[in-house]
């Protein structure tokens, strides 16, 4: 339809006809009646160039410019090294964590009709909302050894606020959005068809959860742990209050960068920024290659 | 559906269906979950707000510090956010409309900011602005404050928030296609018109739901801009940065009191959201892609 209108236009107008062609000799798009794609990719360019792009490549340029060694010696000063492997272990375990319950709450807000159940799902989204801060002194309070739920586990022994363990209570919480909001599709789209014949071949049920739905769900849950991952590995305002900040105990790769500023280190802040940039890269490329071979493997996303 | 599988009677009732009792179970724990994990922290943030009575509360937002902060972030977000939805709309027009080399790259690329940590989106700044960074010197000269001051803030903000209002609309544009633009300018309308009044209404409620998105997480942008407000009270402190220096002087009630208004803020966000999912679903279908 677009392309014979888009003709249809082209014989009525001659001039059209020859601008347009004139056009398509050098342009990047196909030729088309709609106007104002320069414009509009033009804008979107500068835009992003100069939004994004050229401070990104400042960044990359100043960490770069120090000499291999130097780098490699900034990552591996203990309290960097440590950051870092709080921060992605920490991130590791609240992503698991994330894609267990997710997993459970995508299930039940799909599959079972109960009362407040459009509540549940809009209560989901939490976290994408409520600003990390106003989470962070929350989750903080709730967990310090006087709070709701501090105080409930602190007899036990168990401290959660200030400790490592706080630090995954607060990525849980910014994580779990990403994992139900990227099974609950799959999972709503899933044909009764395949459960049914599954039972009619005398599955139980367990086995058809197991053997039938999951392997199905593997490409979702796997994007939403990554995704979850990469939030948390970045992640800054929840994380501080509930963490205690111990260098090499309880501090996060993002606050030692705000302390590295501090410090006017800006080239220990730039090396770990890269390093955390080169990971959220790699989870990119990880989750479009998980996308692209579900495609390939069940023809839609 | 229901009739369809009645129609074989060979499919025992519990074999595509969980049992009460596991049924029960797994409601039961995700409840629980969500209650623990999502509503007990908001619950928190409303009772301690309020924990030393209406007049504290009242006192912590109308303190002149609370005042300036509030009015900071309002003077933030509607600077970034009009910025990012013209960014939007130029980005959805030409992505969903057009086809071009490098157009995947395009998309991908939109979509950055949001594997950047809000720490690295603030610091990319200072390493530009900075006194220290590229144009240092050269804002100094010529007495440009950005870093430490309210343009650091702002652009900091617009980086967080950039793909927030671009990716609601490019799918939602990419599913409507060029039908209706096609047909407007072949009945001699002109391009800005076409915009204004087939694409426009087309992709309205898509539109308001990024807009929405995007204020909410402008006004509660705190990494990015921590790294560059330098804090300064009454000067360069947004609501989220007020929260955190009232948290760290144990001024606890007030910090809950400012931190309420940001809840509240979220909670209308939340409810408007769903209010269009429910209303509009199908239309906003094609973007339900966090």
């Amino acid at each position: 339809m677009g392309v014979s209108l888009t003709s249809l236009l082209q014989a009525n107008n001659p001039g059209l006809t020859h601008r347009r062609a004139a056009r398509a000799r050098w342009s990047l798009a196909r030729p088309s009646v709609i106007p104002g794609f320069s414009l509009t990719l033009g804008l979107t360019l500068a835009y992003l160039s100069l939004i994004v792009l050229i401070p990104l490549a400042a960044l990359l340029l100043k960490a770069l410019s120090l000499p291999p060694e130097r780098i490699f010696e900034i990552a591996t000063t203990p309290r960097i090294f440590n950051a870092l492997k709080i921060s992605f272990g920490a991130s590791f375990v609240a992503a698991l964590v994330n894609v267990v319950f997710g997993l459970i709450v995508a299930w039940v807000l799909v599959r079972y009709r109960f009362w407040g159940r459009r509540l549940l799902d809009a209560i989901v989204d939490l976290p994408f909302a409520l600003p990390t801060a106003v989470a962070g002194i929350a989750l903080s309070t709730l967990y310090a050894p006087n709070g709701w739920l501090g105080g409930l586990v602190a007899p036990l022994g168990i401290k959660i606020a200030y400790t490592p363990l706080g630090i995954v209570v607060a990525l849980i919480f910014i994580g779990l959005p990403f994992v139900v909001r990227t099974v609950q599709p799959v999972l709503g789209e899933f044909e009764a068809e395949l459960e049914e014949a599954a039972a009619t071949l005398g599955a139980k049920r367990l086995q058809t959860i197991r053997l039938v739905i999951l392997p199905r769900l593997v490409p979702a849950i796997l994007t939403g742990f990554a995704l979850a991952f990469a939030r948390a590995v970045g992640e800054y305002g929840s994380v501080i209050f509930i963490a205690g900040n111990l260098p090499n105990i309880s501090e996060i790769a993002p606050v030692l960068i705000v302390i590295k500023l501090q410090e006017f280190d800006v080239a220990g802040a730039a090396v770990i920024a890269v390093i955390m940039l080169a990971a959220a890269f790699l989870l990119l490329l990880a989750i479009n290659l998980i996308q692209y071979l579900s495609r390939r493997r069940y023809g839609d996303g | 559906m229901a009739d369809e599988t009645a129609n074989f009677p060979t499919v025992p009732a519990g074999a595509i269906a969980e049992p009460r009792a596991v049924r029960l179970l797994l409601i039961g724990i995700a409840v629980t979950f969500m209650a623990l994990v999502l509503v007990l922290p908001l619950l928190l943030v409303f009772l301690e707000a309020f924990a030393k009575g209406s007049e504290a509360f009242l006192a912590a937002l109308t303190d002149r510090y609370a005042q300036s902060a509030i009015r900071l972030t309002l003077l933030v977000a509607a600077i970034a956010v009009p910025c990012n939805l013209a960014f939007g709309l130029a980005a959805s027009w030409a992505i969903a409309k057009f086809e071009f080399k490098g157009k995947a790259l395009l998309t991908t690329l939109i979509d950055l900011p949001f594997s950047v940590s809000p720490v690295v989106s603030g610091m990319v700044y200072v390493l530009l602005f900075g006194a220290q960074g590229v144009f240092g010197a050269w804002l100094k000269a010529h007495d440009i404050e950005i870093i430490f001051a309210v343009p650091g803030i702002v652009l900091a903000t617009i980086f967080v928030t950039f793909p927030f209002i671009a990716r609601e609309l490019i799918p939602l544009m990419q599913a409507q296609g060029t039908g209706d633009e096609e047909a407007a300018l072949s009945l001699g309308a002109s391009g800005f018109k076409t915009f204004w009044y087939v694409t426009l209404p087309n992709v309205k409620w898509g539109l308001l739901y990024g807009v929405l998105l995007c204020n909410a997480r402008a006004m509660g942008e705190f990494g990015a801009v921590s790294v560059v407000s330098g804090h300064i009270r009454g000067k360069t402190n947004t609501m989220p940065l007020h929260i955190e220096i009232l948290y760290n002087e144990y001024n606890i009630a007030a910090a809950f009191a400012v931190a309420s208004l940001l809840a509240l803020l979220a909670l209308v966000t939340l409810v408007i959201k769903t209010l269009l999912e429910l209303r509009f679903g199908d239309e906003l279908a094609a973007t339900r892609r966090h």
